[in-house]
């Protein structure tokens, strides 16, 4: 064929195409932000690893409802736990299926040796696959599973006990994450003699099973047919990776992709605009904050803490910063999270009272420095801009601000440092929805030197945080939570600064897509017109 | 001619362990712990970080690190990536030749259309079209490649809806690598229309990367044009009665192409170079971005690994093109 020809041929098909999409299979695209790391979830720590593995591929013994941080079963139907909270039995969900793909065809049904698998091989330095593919496990390492499961237990095939070495409340929460993923005990045998290859081509439970890969380019998938929660109503889905922010939102206005990533906060106004764009909103679970060193004169000193925060006006960074997608944050948990106690005042913006607070306690021409992150998030998409504001606030109440940044990797090293001068700019996206998430991880006294970046060890706050972590009571977690927060702001180790709105454009022809606060992207459930 | 191959060799080694010694070490020299990245907010305890180093090998002495990457790199062993687990050299592979492709389309546009412009502007020297070709080559040459791509994407996929806005193919399509070059694999595939689209997705890349090679090759071929066209043995030419097509296609530009030719062999690491803001634009899954990335990330063994398979390729290349001069010029060939 002439290359004419076939040009001419090529451009009629692909409008062919184009043109008779609906009664062809529907194929949803998203444009993803990046390759992801590998397949399996429990060897990685990037949101786009989980977006293109744990979130399609795999399900979880308990999952996030779609578009919410409530628990609900998954390969589990149910699950008790014992009076002293240390024993957690899970009762596994019959008749689910892995799927068939080209390298593997199952022979039996997800059973509980999967989920001893699933986790043996995170805990296990014997496990055959423990070292497989770099094996680091980061994030079983990060929630402590190490110390906190002291063994895995099968009942029988359907039944899994947990043994913990300590209650642990949050516990079925973090069992929801992407780390928790259930991968496929009968396939990790079969590739023995390759286990790299275990890794690259996954074998899941999920509502999409991997048809290929190419690395940068994309990922395609379709809809597994035997999905317990019934067929997904996509036929196909197909990540497009498209690294560009600017040019994802080309494509998704050239209708190239259906639902696109993270984008340009100065695009947003326009996309809302557009007739074939729909633009989803939702609060984030995060918070962005400033957290001074309160191991050091004279931030050691509440009163002084207190009264910077009242030298700061919030809505300006918000106006500024956020361009308003977001709101003003009062506690250390986002408002969506269960326990937020909305009974807590925010200190007022008051220059002149932070001015005279500040010379009530002897502080006069105090000099500090603030740390600005060298990176975007979406709890401080422009921390540079954010430090300028507070030196310009903070000039006003007579106190003279240093900005200082460090590349990002040095930036968090030495802003953990106990010895560290000057407030931090940093923050916080949710991993499970559990306050302990939050309040435990960033405020309590063993996280000092850590990711408490405030070095803050109260006593009162850290016994209600401890208490709420053994009591499986959700009433009663609920009120100690609340409590801590009202210690929190009457110590004011941080100035709260803000909770942004995640948004998401998608196509006006997506039909039941839901935001998801974690930040994660679904695909289960959702439609084409 | 062989003994010239071989002492062009000789010198590649050298160079070849200079690139290890300054890809190992500077890497090494930026702040930034490859550990710590990976955990991120997060963070990761002492214990756990103490873990991680002796895993990835780096609580040994750096030049002990240094002495064991030579030792692997011998074996042709480029390492595992710190992100992904992947050996370094199966991801370079697999990326690699959609660099490659979108190279060799560049340099063919940017030679294609540069080399006349060149021509032509000497040719009509101090005239309007001299200005003309000459001030578009000083634009091109100046133009923020990040900026002339989205300015493409906006134009040409956004308001005219001519050619994609990005990506190696549409989707309709699946096409199995082959060879990694998705116009040959297109046309291995057999597939109605792959092809077609594999061209169609090239275009606005291929422009964009070539912009700067053609402002260059055009401003060179103008100025090694006026130099020969002066010279007597171009005055004998015309003056034996030759057509104008014969004496400035063949006596002038063959002696004027030496330069052009060494200029166009440089241009190759400045197509890699500018294919690492292309491909971020286009979502090119090629090993500009890839480099970036690893970069950003302290992925040590990519960053190793990826540029000293980027300056094995360049002095490649540049080994090629010596040698090509003494094909173009017999007198460098006896010289030598």
């Amino acid at each position: 064929m002439s290359l004419k020809k076939s040009l001419l041929l090529g451009g009629s098909l692909f409008a062919a195409a184009v043109v008779a999409g609906p009664v062809m299979a529907k194929t949803l695209v998203y444009c993803s932000e990046g390759s992801p790391e590998g397949f399996t979830p429990s060897l990685y720590t990037a949101g786009t690893t989980f977006d293109a593995s744990s979130r399609q591929i795999y399900n979880k013994l308990v999952e996030f409802k779609p578009g919410t941080t409530e628990i609900v079963p998954a390969l589990a139907e149910s699950w008790e736990v014992s009076d002293d909270g240390k024993e957690y039995t899970f009762h596994l969900r019959k008749g689910v299926k892995f799927h068939t793909t080209k390298w593997f065809t199952p022979t039996r049904d997800f059973n509980a040796d999967d989920v001893i698998f699933s986790f043996d091989r995170q805990d296990n330095k014997d496990n055959p696959y423990h070292n497989v593919s770099g094996g680091t496990y980061e994030y079983f390492n990060a929630m402590d599973m190490p110390d906190l499961i002291d063994s895995i237990e099968k009942v029988d095939d359907y039944t899994v006990k947990f043994k913990l070495t300590r209650p642990e409340a949050p516990m079925i929460a973090n069992l929801a994450m992407g780390f928790a993923s259930i991968q496929s005990a009968e396939y990790a045998d079969a590739m023995l003699n390759s286990k790299e290859t275990f890794d690259q081509k996954p074998v899941g439970t999920g509502p999409f099973q991997l048809v290929a890969y190419q690395k940068d380019a994309l990922i395609r998938y379709k809809a597994n047919p035997d999905y317990w929660r019934g067929k997904a109503p996509l036929d196909n889905l197909v990540f497009a990776i498209t690294p560009d922010a600017s040019v994802r939102y080309q494509k998704l206005a050239a209708g190239e992709c259906h639902v696109m990533a993270y984008p340009n906060p100065a695009d947003l106004e326009a996309m809302s605009k557009d007739p074939n764009i729909t633009l989803l909103q939702q609060e984030g679970l995060n918070v962005g904050y400033l957290a001074y060193n309160t191991q050091q004169a004279p931030f050691d000193n509440p009163k002084v803490r207190k009264a910077l925060n009242m030298a700061i006006n919030k809505q300006a960074i918000l106006d500024a910063v956020f361009q308003g997608v977001g709101q003003v944050a009062k506690n250390p948990i986002p408002p969506t999270m269960w326990s937020y106690n909305n009974e807590v005042v925010d200190d007022p913006y008051d220059p002149e009272a932070a001015k005279a607070a500040l010379e009530a306690e002897g502080v006069t021409d105090l000099k500090m420095k603030i740390w600005a992150m060298p990176v975007q998030r979406p709890y401080n998409p422009n921390a540079r801009r954010m430090a300028e504001l507070l030196q310009a606030d903070f000039a006003k109440v007579g106190v003279d601000v240093e900005i200082v940044t460090y590349e990002w990797g040095e930036y968090l090293k030495r802003s953990a440092d106990e010895k560290r001068d000057g407030a931090v700019l940093l923050g916080w996206t949710g991993d499970n929805g559990d306050p302990d998430n939050f309040l435990a991880v960033l405020l309590s006294c063993d996280a000092v030197g850590g990711s408490n970046r405030a070095q803050w060890c109260n006593d009162e706050f850290n016994e209600l945080v401890e208490k709420a972590k053994q009591v499986s009571d959700v009433d009663e977690r609920t009120r100690l939570y609340e409590e801590a927060q009202v210690v929190f702001k009457r110590e004011a180790p941080w100035a709260t600064i803000a909770h942004s709105l995640v948004s998401e454009p998608i196509s006006v022809r997506v039909e039941n897509y839901k935001i998801d606060p974690l930040g994660g992207h679904y695909f289960y459930g959702v439609d084409l017109k | 001619m062989l003994r010239l191959i071989f002492k062009k060799l000789g010198l590649l080694v050298p160079t070849f362990i200079g690139v290890t010694l300054t890809s190992f070490f500077f890497i090494r020299l930026l702040p930034g712990d490859p550990i710590l990245l990976l955990a991120g907010e997060r963070g990761v305890s002492p214990e756990r970080y103490n873990e991680l180093m002796v895993q990835f090998g780096y609580d040994k002495p750096v030049w002990e690190q240094y002495l064991s990457y030579l030792g692997n790199l011998f074996q042709g062993d480029l390492g595992v990536s710190i992100v992904t687990k992947q050996p370094v050299l199966q991801e370079f592979m697999t990326l690699f030749p959609a660099t490659v492709e979108l190279s060799i389309c560049a340099i063919i546009f940017a030679v294609v259309v540069g080399l006349p412009a060149g021509i032509i502007a000497a040719v009509k020297r101090g005239k309007t079209l001299d200005h003309t070709v000459m001030t578009t080559a000083l634009v091109g040459y100046s133009m923020p490649i990040f900026w002339w791509g989205l300015l493409l994407i906006i134009f040409f996929s956004g308001i005219l809806g001519w050619t994609p806005v990005s990506g190696r193919i549409s989707l309709l399509y699946w096409i199995e690598p082959v060879t990694g070059f998705m116009l040959i694999d297109t046309l291995l595939a057999d597939e109605p229309g792959a092809f077609a689209s594999a061209v169609s997705h090239l275009i606005l890349p291929t422009v964009v990367l070539g912009t700067i090679p053609l402002a260059v090759i055009a401003r060179q071929t103008r100025s090694a044009m006026l130099e020969v066209l002066d010279e007597d043995y171009v005055r004998t030419a015309r003056a034996k009665g030759l057509s104008n097509f014969r004496v400035i296609g063949i006596h002038a530009l063959r002696n004027a192409l030496i330069p052009v030719i060494t200029i166009i062999g440089l241009q190759i690491g400045v197509l890699f170079a500018g294919a690492i803001l292309t491909e971020s634009i286009f979502s090119w899954p090629g090993i500009g971005k890839w480099m970036v990335d690893s970069i950003f990330r302290r992925d040590y063994p990519v960053v190793q690994g990826g540029l000293l398979m980027i300056a094995a390729i360049v002095m490649i290349v540049n080994l090629i093109v010596d040698l090509m001069y003494g094909l173009i010029n017999p007198k460098i060939r006896h010289t030598e």
